[in-house]
Parts: structure tokens; sequence; C-alpha cells
């Protein structure tokens, strides 16, 4: 059986000035549904270019990226972002919450363009907020929480919309240990008990080891499969 | 709408930026609705100095009449709005010592040409109805202690016989350069009684009064009527009413003209302002554009968070300068002598400009921050780090 994300012979070049850097050569990768990924390589050597055409945020300049059986290299702008917002869920390094809104109005941003009504809204908010244990921060605005607790309610904001796909970019890469371990255990909990497939970049050797899977990029090539 | 609270949110971020450029935007709004009051002010009193009033007369004499048949001709002249005409009665009221003007005019519209001869108008509706029927003006009203509904007689010279006519309007000077020392009756009265008495001065017309659009037009369409009537009998002459001199008019035309050129700068001015702020804020949220993006939201929503935070803005800061216009500019009468600007106050087409202005500089000042947001690339977004 093929995976829930197939990624074949995928290649991307960035331009800059009419140079042409290449960042990934010819990638294929499969990876399941329900499991959880760790991508690691050296910096620079294209993990997040990979985790982004995986998200549908870019395009690959070749190669076709199969996602639930539907190929999202070939959909428009706009279908993409569709797409993005039903079927994947995103997790910063650096958190990227909006100042501006509490922690329960960041997380009901990816909803708020939705058909569900208010009272619907409140509830799914509610739920994703206790998921990552944060109910009684609600009404905090980012400012007021600690990394960790900001991250969290990242978490919770990527997964108020019961994505299929997390993909989350060095998640702990900005935090102590003590709140590293509780994102990971997050994400732990988040594969094995809501079944979500997880896609994650880290340098963290420790953070990895959580993974089914650990697979490695070295400059713009996939080298080697840790089970 | 959902967004609407992102972009309330939005347009408090940076209290002091905001209030700053609402501050901006609202002096700008005071400053163009000063000058515009200015503008509006000198156009109405040079329409008060009646530099936009032609005299038509016999080119010969003043006192040779001219044909009532003239009347069509000059109404049809481009640039003219109002024609109405006037003849010299002269007679004795009372005894010879008492001199003031008596005039046989169109009561149709002379006080339609003639706004500084305020005429309430149930009196003016009363006298246009009724052809015996006279205006005269406060000052002799006053002097002769005269009511309405009281009988003056008079008696002719130019016009023999005893004419005697009711009071049935008293006019109030609008300006006090305004003569209120006039008597006005109806021409039509005259004419019925020279077309009975002395069929030969029927139809005659002392002189007309036309109402000009553009005081700067008053030479070309005097060359104009006159150009009418050359080598007829009657030829005529046309010139300004006032003593006012065209040269007058357009040196200070030129002040005007250029004030109304600043007042439009000044439009553009608000438009950088805000346009500053908003690429400022746009820039520095390129990163949170970029995931509200990631999260599924369309350009159709963004372009409408940056327009709706853009038009906030200008429309407070609109709102903030127009409330605070309307007590300067009285202030500001206050210290203006009447003889100046007999009229200065915030016309309602003033009021118009400055809010179509506020919503204009609202978008246009968002179409750049919105096309950056649009046309930045999410990946490129994320990465963006101030
Ligand atoms: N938008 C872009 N435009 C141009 N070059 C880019 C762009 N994004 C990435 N690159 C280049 O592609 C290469 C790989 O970048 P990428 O961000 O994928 O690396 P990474 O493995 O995530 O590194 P790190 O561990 O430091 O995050 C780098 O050389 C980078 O300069
Ligand atoms: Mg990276």
């Amino acid at each position: 059986m093929s995976g829930i994300i197939q990624v074949k012979n995928v290649s991307k070049s960035y331009w800059r000035d009419s140079i042409e850097t290449s960042v990934l050569h010819d990638i294929s990768l499969d990876i399941k549904e329900g499991e959880f990924t760790a991508l690691m390589g050296p910096s620079g050597s294209g993990k997040t270019t990979l985790l982004n055409l995986i998200s549908g945020i870019d395009k690959p300049s070749k190669g076709e990226i199969i996602i639930n059986g539907a190929d999202i290299s070939k959909l428009s702008e706009s279908a993409l972002a569709k797409w993005r917002s039903t079927n994947i869920g995103f997790v910063f390094q650096f958190y990227n919450l909006i100042p501006v809104l509490t922690a329960f109005e960041n997380v009901e941003l990816p909803i708020l363009l939705t058909k569900l009504s208010k009272a619907e809204r409140k509830q799914h908010v509610e739920t994703a907020l206790n998921i990552v244990g944060l109910n009684d921060r609600m009404d905090h605005y980012p400012k007021q929480l600690s990394g960790g607790q900001e991250q969290r309610v990242a978490i919770a904001r990527a997964i108020v919309t019961d994505p299929v796909i997390l993909v989350a970019d060095e998640p702990t890469g900005d935090l102590d240990k003590h709140s590293a371990d509780e994102i990971l255990l997050l994400m732990e909990r988040l594969n094995k008990e809501f079944n979500k497939t997880i896609v994650m970049v880290t340098h963290d050797p420790h953070a990895a080891s959580k993974a089914h899977v650990i697979r490695h990029l070295e400059k713009g090539d996939l080298i080697q499969e840790t089970v | 709408m959902k967004i609407l609270k992102l972009i309330f949110k939005n347009t408090l971020r940076h209290k002091l930026r905001t209030v700053l450029t609402i501050f901006g935007i609202s002096i700008a709004v005071i400053a163009f609705g000063i000058l515009r009051t200015v503008v509006t002010a000198w156009y109405s009193s040079v329409s008060a100095a009646s530099a936009n009033r032609l005299i038509v007369r016999q080119s010969v004499s003043f006192i040779f009449p001219l044909p009532y048949s003239y009347l069509e001709k000059i109404t049809q002249v481009p640039g003219v709005k109002d024609v109405t005409f006037a003849n010299w009665f002269g007679g004795t009221y009372i005894d010879k010592n008492n001199f003031f003007a008596r005039l046989a005019v169109n009561a149709d519209n002379y006080f339609d040409v003639y706004k500084e001869f305020v005429v309430p108008k149930d009196q003016l509706e009363t006298f246009k109805k009724e052809r015996n029927s006279c205006v005269i003006g406060s000052d002799i009203a006053k002097k002769y202690n005269i009511k309405l509904g009281d009988v003056m007689t008079l008696d002719g010279d130019i016009y023999p016989g005893r004419w005697e006519f009711v009071v049935r309007g008293i006019y109030q000077p609008k300006f006090k350069s305004t003569d209120a020392m006039q008597m006005f009756f109806h021409w039509s009265y005259l004419d019925e009684t020279m077309k009975k008495e002395m069929p030969g001065r029927a139809g005659d017309v002392g002189w007309y009064v036309v109402l000009i659009n553009d005081p700067l037009q008053s030479a070309s369409i005097s060359d104009q009527i006159d150009a009418l009537f050359k080598n007829s009998s009657a030829e005529t002459k046309t010139e300004t009413e006032a003593a006012f001199q065209q040269g007058f008019i357009q040196s200070s035309s030129a002040i005007i003209t250029s004030m109304n050129f600043i007042s439009f700068v000044i439009i553009g001015i608000i438009m950088l302002v805000l346009g500053n702020t908003m690429i400022m804020s746009a820039r520095e949220r390129t990163r949170e554009y970029a995931v509200l993006k990631t999260l599924g939201f369309s350009g159709k929503h963004l372009a409408g968070i940056i327009l709706g935070e853009s038009l906030l803005i200008s429309i407070l800061g609109g709102g903030v300068g127009l409330l605070f216009t309307y007590p300067i500019i009285k202030g500001f009468s206050q210290f203006i002598p009447k003889g100046i600007f007999p009229v200065f106050e915030i016309e309602p087409i003033t009021v118009v400009l400055a809010c179509s202005s506020a919503i204009i500089i609202g978008i246009v000042a968002s179409l750049f921050p919105i096309q950056r947001a649009l046309s930045t690339k999410i990946v490129d977004g994320i990465r963006f780090t101030g």
C-alpha cells in the first residue's frame, strides 16, 4: 500500500539574480498514514524546503507530490490555500502567533473562514486548547505566555481543523529542555491517540528518537533511513 | 465580517503611531477645510461685489432706451446666467428734497439678480402678484415711517402723472455696503400705462442687467453682447457694474487659484502620511500575513484586512478633522471683517470633498501594502525577519 505522502522524483531550485541554486535533487519519499517521521540534516541541507513542498506552501521545480491520492503540485494557488486549510496543520519554530490576538483567537483563526457557527467554533477551539493543556490561558496574549506555552497554542491552532497531517519545523528549536520535552510528548500523543501523520524537522537527536522513522538530508539528497 | 476584530486589533497595535497618524490626517483636513472655506468665501464675495453683473446700456447715452426685444438675444449669450432690466423713473416723493432712486424693474427676477436686497419670501411673492405694488429699502421705511400696506404717491416727470404704489415689501441690505434707500416697482405696470398714454414709448427698457457665471469672462461676454447689436439703431455698451477692476479680480484670483491648488496638495500629503503608516505596518507584518496565508486566508481576506485598517484610520482622521474645522472656522469668522468676506462658513461641498477624499485616501494608501502582501510568497514571508 502506498503512503499518504508520496514525494516522487522531486527537485527544487531557487532563482536569485538569474543564478540557479539547486536545493533538492531528485528526491523520492513515501510516508504512511499514522507515521511519525523526523527529518534531520545539517543546516542548509533542504529540510525546510522539503517540508514546505509536502505541506503545499511551495511548489517543486520537478516531480510530483501526492498527498492522500491528490497531486498537489498541479493545484492552483487558491485551490492549494483551501486544500492546506483542511489537510495540513502547521507548527513553526518561532510559533508565529498573531501578537494582537488572544490564545483563543489565534486558535480560532483557521476555522474563522469555515461555515462553523460561533458556538461550534468555540467548542472546537476549547477542545484543541484542552488537548494541549491550556484551557486556563485562553484569554492570554502571546506575550503573556512562556515559549513552551506559545508553542502549545500554535499546536492547538494546527490541530483545530483536525487535519490528517501535521508538519513541524524545529518545533523545539527555540525551547529549553523541559518545554521541549512537553512539546515532544504532545507530538507523540497526537500521533498515537489522534492518529496524526507527523513530519517533523529537527536538529535534536533526542527529539528525533520519538519518531518511528528518521530520514537524513545531506546537501539536497536523501541519504539514509533509520527505523 | 469575522475579520473585523482583527482589523480593530491591528489598528490599535501601535496606539501612538495610529493616534499620530489620525492626528496628522485631522490637521491636514482642518487645513483643507480652512483653505476651501476661504476659496468659497472669496467667490461669494466676488458675487457680492457684483463683478459678475454687467450693465448693458445704449452706446450713446444712458438716457436713450433700449428695445425690450434685446432681452431674449442677451439671454442666449453663452456664460449668461440671468438677465433683468430697469428704467429710471425719476419723479418726486412729497417734495423735491426727498431724493432716492426709484426704478421700474422686471419684478420676476430683479431680486434674483440683486441678491443683496433681501426681501422676505412671502413679501416678494405678494409683490410679484400685485401689478401696482412696490418694494422699498429699510432706510426709506425708517425715514418716512412707512409700513407694509401703505400707499406711496409719486409725481412723475419723465413719466408724467400721479403714480400710486402699495408697499408690499421692505428689503434689508445684505451687506454694510448695500444701499437701503431704493424703491422698486413693476416695469410692466409702467409699460402698460405707456401703451395707453404714450404708445411711442412702450417697450422701452432703460438698461439691462446681466448676471454671468464667471467674473473673469466679463470682458468677452461684454464684447459678444455688443457685437449682437452692432449696426442696429440702438447699439449697446456693456461693462461690469462694479467699480471692481478686471485687473484686481485677476490678481486676487491668482492667489485663490494657488490656495485651491494647495488644498489639493494637502490631500496628497495626507495620502503620504497614511501610506507611510500602512507601508510600515505591512512590512512589520510580513511574517504574519504569510502565516495567515499558510492557514488558508486568501488574497481577498488579506486585502480586506489591510484596506479595512487603512479606511478606519483615514475615516477617523477625516471625521475628527471635520469636527474641529467647524469651531475653528467659527472663531476665524469673528476676526474677519464682514466687508472682506460677507459669507465665511463651511460649504456642504467642502464637507463632501473632505469625506470623499478621506475614503479615496484610505483606498489608495492601502494599495501598495496590499500588493506587497499578496505578491510575497509564503516561504519568503515566513523567512522574513524585519
Ligand atoms: N526562498 C528561498 N530563496 C532562495 N534560497 C532559498 C530559499 N529558501 C531556502 N533557500 C536556500 O536553500 C537551501 C536550503 O534551505 P532550507 O531552509 O531548506 O535548509 P534547512 O535544511 O531547513 O536549514 P536549517 O537547518 O538552517 O533550517 C539553503 O541554501 C537556502 O539558502
Ligand atoms: Mg530549516
